[in-house]
């Protein structure tokens, strides 16, 4: 029984880089860009998250604002790193996939160089503690599954009625989705195209942000080349795999992080099974999960992927 | 609008492009207080002081040609192969099993079996996301990266279980890493003082192969086709799918073939680290040299002088390596950025007029 | 608007153009295809902003930077490809662009679609405001874009090609209801049919090349004045007249049932036959299975059951490379994205389908020789305008473009050919060239399938004439008893 509610509760502590970095990217598709520079944006973000805090307390406590600097300098950072691959891919047109490829090393390269000149070494964080609700911690089970978890879990979990609810029964929703599925319908209303992708690209650039802020401070509690080892990719994939809608997508981020700490509970245990079989695990899931599901592919926003011109004849 | 002004314009965006790039990098150096152009200089001039360096600007030539050529032909052909480190990785292990295996036979064939090997293992690799591309239509984009990870974590598994290197289990010091391997799969060293080996022979022979097999066959054309505009190739009856899987099959093979001649060259035995950053540079030197053969080779040799000057940079100016995966990422950015304004007829039109007019008025 | 002028690269696509529409008016917009009606369209509405010159509604000089300017302004354009997103309704869509609705926290979908239905009302022009597009007609969808200019406020309307996707009857419906609104409305539309010109307009003006040629009140011209004028010199486009002689059934489709992308069935229990020395053209508005039935015959969408046998042979599910081989010809709807290889040069075109053939093979390269050879032949004889034969095949024009793909079709020699929509989008010269050629190669034997959705033409070339509806053939009559009237009520599924 203990091992159940360990698993649980972990699976969905772990979940909120994934299901935050996923609702990120998923506003971005839905307007018709997809960005592969996640990875690199929450490797940013997972450096600027602990940067603050170590350096006032140098791995000591510090006072709580500091670390809710870190989360905002992280998901600032964020979005301008989302507005940057705007540039590239929106204004320029540059082809989608190769650009984010390339945002994801710069997003990896600054951060392990900008980490090793003002850290260095492996410093930890105390990061941000888990204050248990009062009352609702105590029930059995449940309270320790779901109620003694960080704040951020919870805002994380908020967050999918709310993005829901601004993609779904907002007008600037309304656009984001006309400019993801026929950008030409919508540039002859009136609307910006350039504009709303800029803005789509700034939200998932900045929840990216906050996911790898989350990695660093609430999850390692300390931050290395390989903190994000692939969840930002695997994020991307939860996109299609959650066709493109707030509440799969936030099961299929719980789905996932339940195969990533299998591989902690195994190493707990000490069951004789080479480790690395079980960490390869949500990368398999990936891979089967993208090529049985072939549904998403009809599902996602038409004009994903394509440069919008206005000025190409048809 | 003359041909000069044509020659101009190019010239200019390609100087703003090299400008953007050092901008781009220069953020991050100055963010870290390091002296912007000293640095740059590191880079690209430290590695060339002496024929040692030279040469080791050279050992790194040889992989990144190889993955890159590897990657030319798949993006060429429809395809983008983002998994060059696994398959660098699958093709390490399988050459390592075949050294393992079979030490004692001579050099003329256990050196040659060993690059098929490694080429074997690298293509079976990269024809997994081709075929899931081919038949399932997924996205190569993600199964790739995913299948780097995948691999990443098996060829750990290798090093630390079934290939562990007996000498390390009997002192316990825990490196993950085969042993010594056979003298008879090694390529030889030809410049004494160097370690630069024959592998460098055959990377060049296999730009050749490429050039002609893309270039100058129908089956180059085809791959060429499906690249450019799959559904016309398809509508023009060409299998598009099976070129997709003979694309990785290249690809893939092309990256294992760099992890065999890594093993052969210069490591002489399957440890950690040897793929890292190799595919993924591999992307950077095929997108530089402009998915060509002949623009492979230098890009390769300008990336290579990245690696050895990105590594002299900690003690020279302070700059941690890291700095170079910066580079590479920017450099992806702005070439694929200056791509799209290069064939913007309509903006070299309008520059052109305005141009133009200013003079006349 | 007074002397507007538009460059796009290498081309002038607007030439000094000025004309003028007073309340109430109806003008016709006339000219081939190409020759920037539709250029000048989007100027008007903010799409597109000129070079030079200026536009005047109600006397005062605006400039209009996007639509949202020239819909403050009171214009409403209907374009020739709905502007409607397809997994979204009547009123999302319109609510894209009804502002009133948009409150910063939640979007009124209650208010556009009251407003929705009083504009129906008014107008009689009937939609359901909670329909998804996608479950719409054309000519649904058509209202749809009516409702919405009028909804944001358009005292000032323009149509680009109304009646291209409509059936005969619909467009008499049409051209109805337009003449009602001029009581509250000025229309501009653009046409290439002079029936409908000569119906509902007051003024024309005539483009070509993107200049005008021609300003002046409709009631004064007879249509092939008009049509002269268009056109720059009297153009009569190739007629099929000869009898032909019944030859070998060369394609014959039997009952086959095909799905669309979407899942749907768009071929329903479909058959039909074509004989060699023989043109069949396939009528019908367009999205009724044509695309559908082009891709099955060639082996690029699977047949879930029926037969497709070419001479004789069973071609049912084989690849597209087989049915090529087996001598089958096709001259595809798309032609930059299913035709041709765009960056490839035009040399490189010709041999996409035959880059392993023994005669462009020497040994295992490719001889260049014999294909530069057979590039300049075929620019030649088939009068392709282009500097030479290295350039991209993508930047050609559009009629140059057609001429390469037919050009390597037709000297494959291939038993028959299945040519969808092969004058789309060209201008009158190189139309007249394409269909000589295809009635040349029907005197020397080939069977063709002819899929266009211009009576005109099928009317012109055809010996036997089939329509298709909802994915099955409705009817097929010998040319002589096909007219427009006939062809119109089978096109609508009466």
């Amino acid at each position: 029984m203990n091992v159940v509610v360990t698993i649980l509760s972990l699976a969905i502590t772990s979940s909120v880089a994934l299901l935050l970095a996923s609702l990120g990217e998923m506003v971005n598709q839905r307007a018709g860009i997809f960005n592969l520079g996640c990875e690199g944006i929450m490797s940013m973000g997972a450096f600027l998250g602990m940067l603050i805090p170590y350096s006032v307390g140098h791995g000591g406590a510090t006072p709580g604002v500091y670390n809710v600097l870190g989360l905002l300098a992280a998901t600032a950072m964020g979005a301008l790193l989302g507005l940057f691959f705007g540039l590239i891919v929106v204004t320029f047109r540059a082809p989608q996939g190769i650009a984010g490829i390339g945002l994801q090393m710069f997003g990896a390269g600054a951060a392990g160089t900008l980490f090793r000149h003002f850290v260095g070494g492996t410093q930890s964080v105390p990061g941000i503690t888990t204050p248990a609700i009062p009352i609702l911690s105590k029930i059995p089970f449940l309270g320790q599954v779901f109620f003694s978890q960080n704040v951020l879990v919870y805002i994380a979990y908020l967050l999918v009625p709310a993005i829901w609810y601004i993609l779904f029964k907002t007008p600037w929703g309304l656009e984001v989705r006309s400019v993801g599925t026929h950008p030409r319908a919508a540039d002859s209303i009136g609307i910006n195209v350039t504009k709303i992708r800029y803005q789509s690209l700034a939200v998932g650039g900045a929840l990216a942000g906050l996911a790898g802020a989350y990695l660093s401070l609430c999850q390692a509690k300390m931050f290395s080349d390989s903190i994000v080892s692939g969840r930002g990719f695997i994020a991307v994939a939860l996109v299609y795999f959650g066709h493109w809608q707030p509440v799969k997508i936030m099961w299929g981020a719980l789905l996932f992080s339940l195969a990533q700490t299998f591989q902690t509970i195994i190493q707990s245990k000490g069951i004789n099974f080479p480790y690395e079989f079980a960490v390869m695990l949500p990368y398999v899931l990936v891979i089967v999960v993208l090529a049985f599901d072939r549904e998403s592919q009809r599902l996602g926003p038409t004009a994903l992927g394509i440069p919008f011109n206005r000025e190409i004849r048809t | 609008m003359t041909k000069q002004f044509r020659i101009l314009y190019k010239t200019v965006i390609l100087l703003l492009a090299v400008l953007a790039t050092m901008a781009l990098g220069a953020i991050i150096l100055l963010a870290i207080g390091a002296p912007v152009m000293k640095t740059y200089g590191v880079i690209v001039f430290a590695p060339l002081k002496n024929i040692g360096l030279i040469s080791e600007v050279l050992i790194r030539t040889i992989p990144l040609t190889i993955i890159a050529l590897g990657i030319a032909v798949a993006y060429r052909s429809g395809i983008i192969n983002i998994g060059a480190e696994g398959q660098m990785a699958m093709g390490i292990l399988a050459t390592t099993a075949v050294a393992l295996a079979i030490p004692n036979l001579p050099k003329p064939i256990l050196l040659p079996l060993a690059l098929v090997a490694g080429i074997t293992g690298g293509a079976l690799w990269g024809a997994i996301p081709g075929v899931l591309k081919a038949k399932l239509q997924v996205s190569e984009l993600l199964s790739t990266v995913m299948l780097n990870y995948i691999a990443e974590q098996f060829y750990t598994f290798c090093l630390r279980k079934p290939m562990l290197d007996p000498a390390e289990m009997t002192t316990g010091s825990g490196t993950p890493q085969s042993m010594r391997l056979t003298k008879n799969i090694w390529l030889t060293r030809f410049i004494p003082g160097t370690r630069l080996h024959t592998g460098i022979f055959i990377a060049i022979a296999f730009a050749i192969i490429i050039y002609f097999m893309l270039w100058k066959t129908a089956s180059g054309y085809k791959m060429r086709a499906a690249g450019a505009s799959q559904r016309s190739a398809r509508y023009g009856g060409i299998n598009v799918a099976k070129y997709l899987v003979i694309a990785m099959l290249f690809s893939g093979g092309f990256a294992g073939l760099a992890g065999a001649v890594e093993i052969c060259g210069v490591h002489h035995r399957a440890i950690q680290g040897i793929t890292s950053g190799y595919g993924f540079s591999g992307i950077v030197v095929a997108l530089f040299g402009g998915l060509h053969p002949a623009g492979i080779i230098p890009a390769a040799f300008f990336f290579g002088l990245l690696l050895v000057g990105g590594n002299m940079t900690q003690n020279a100016v302070g700059v941690p390596a890291n700095m170079v995966q910066v580079l590479q990422g920017v450099i992806i950015l702005v070439i694929v950025a200056t791509q799209m304004v290069l064939s913007n007829a309509y903006l070299m039109e309008k520059v052109w007029r305005k141009t133009h007019k200013e003079a006349t008025s | 608007m007074e002397h507007i002028t538009k460059r796009f690269p290498g081309v002038l696509a607007s030439d000094d153009i000025s004309l003028s529409v007073g309340e109430g008016e109806v003008l016709a917009l006339v000219g081939e295809n190409g020759a920037g009606k539709t250029t000048l369209m989007n100027i008007l509405m903010g799409l597109y902003q000129q070079d030079e010159g200026k536009i005047f509604i109600n006397g005062q000089e605006m400039r209009f930077h996007s639509p949202n300017d020239a819909f403050a302004a009171g214009l409403g354009m209907v374009h020739q490809q709905y502007m409607l997103v397809p997994n979204m309704t009547v009123t999302e869509n319109i609510a894209l662009g009804y502002k009133q609705a948009w409150k910063p926290w939640k979007l009124d979908l209650a208010k556009v679609r009251n407003h929705i239905m009083e504009v129906s009302q008014t107008y009689g022009l009937s939609v359901d405001p909670d329909a998804y597009i996608w479950q719409l007609s054309v000519g649904e969808q058509q209202r749809v874009e009516l409702v919405k200019t009028l909804c944001l406020g358009a005292r000032f309307l323009i149509l680009d090609e109304p009646t291209s996707a409509l059936t005969p009857q619909e467009t008499d419906e049409l051209i109805a209801l337009l003449k009602k609104m001029t009581s509250d409305l000025s229309i501009i539309f653009i046409s290439h049919k002079l029936q409908e010109v000569t119906d509902l307009s007051d003024k024309i003006t005539i483009l070509r090349h993107g200049a005008v040629v021609f300003n002046g009140n409709t009631k004064d011209h007879s249509p092939s004045d008009i049509a002269a004028l268009m056109t720059g010199h009297e153009v009569v486009m190739p007629q099929n007249k000869e009898k032909g002689t019944l030859q070998a059934e060369a394609l014959v489709v039997k009952n086959i049932n095909v799905r669309s992308d979407r899942g749907f069935l768009a071929l329903n229990d479909l058959s039909l036959s074509v004989h060699s020395g023989e043109i069949v053209g396939l009528a019908g508005v367009s999205g009724n299975g044509q695309r559908e039935l082009a891709e099955a015959i060639n082996g690029l969408r699977h047949v879930e059951s029926g037969t497709i046998t070419f001479y004789g042979q069973d071609i049912t599910n084989k690849t597209p490379h087989d049915v090529i081989k087996e001598g089958m010809g096709y001259i595809p709807e798309e032609r930059n994205t299913e035709g041709i290889v765009p960056p490839f040069s035009m040399k490189e075109n010709f041999i996409l389908k035959d880059s392993s053939a023994q005669t462009y093979n020497k040994g295992i390269f490719l001889n260049k020789k014999i294909i530069a050879q057979n590039a300049s032949r075929l620019r030649k004889d088939f009068d392709i305008r282009s500097p030479n034969t290295e350039i991209a095949a993508g930047t050609l024009s559009g009629g140059n473009i057609q001429k390469v793909i037919l050009a390597r079709e037709i000297t494959r020699e291939p038993k028959f050919l299945v040519a969808v929509y092969p004058i789309r989008g060209l201008d009158l010269g190189a139309a007249q060239f394409i269909h000589e050629q295809l009635l040349a190669k029907r005197k020397e034997g080939l069977g063709i399938l002819l899929i266009s959705e211009e009576l005109d033409e099928i009317l012109a070339l055809s010996d036997r004439v089939a329509v298709i509806f909802k994915g099955h053939i409705q009817q097929i009559l010998p040319r002589s008893e096909a007219d427009r009237r006939k062809l119109g009520m089978l096109m609508a599924g009466v």
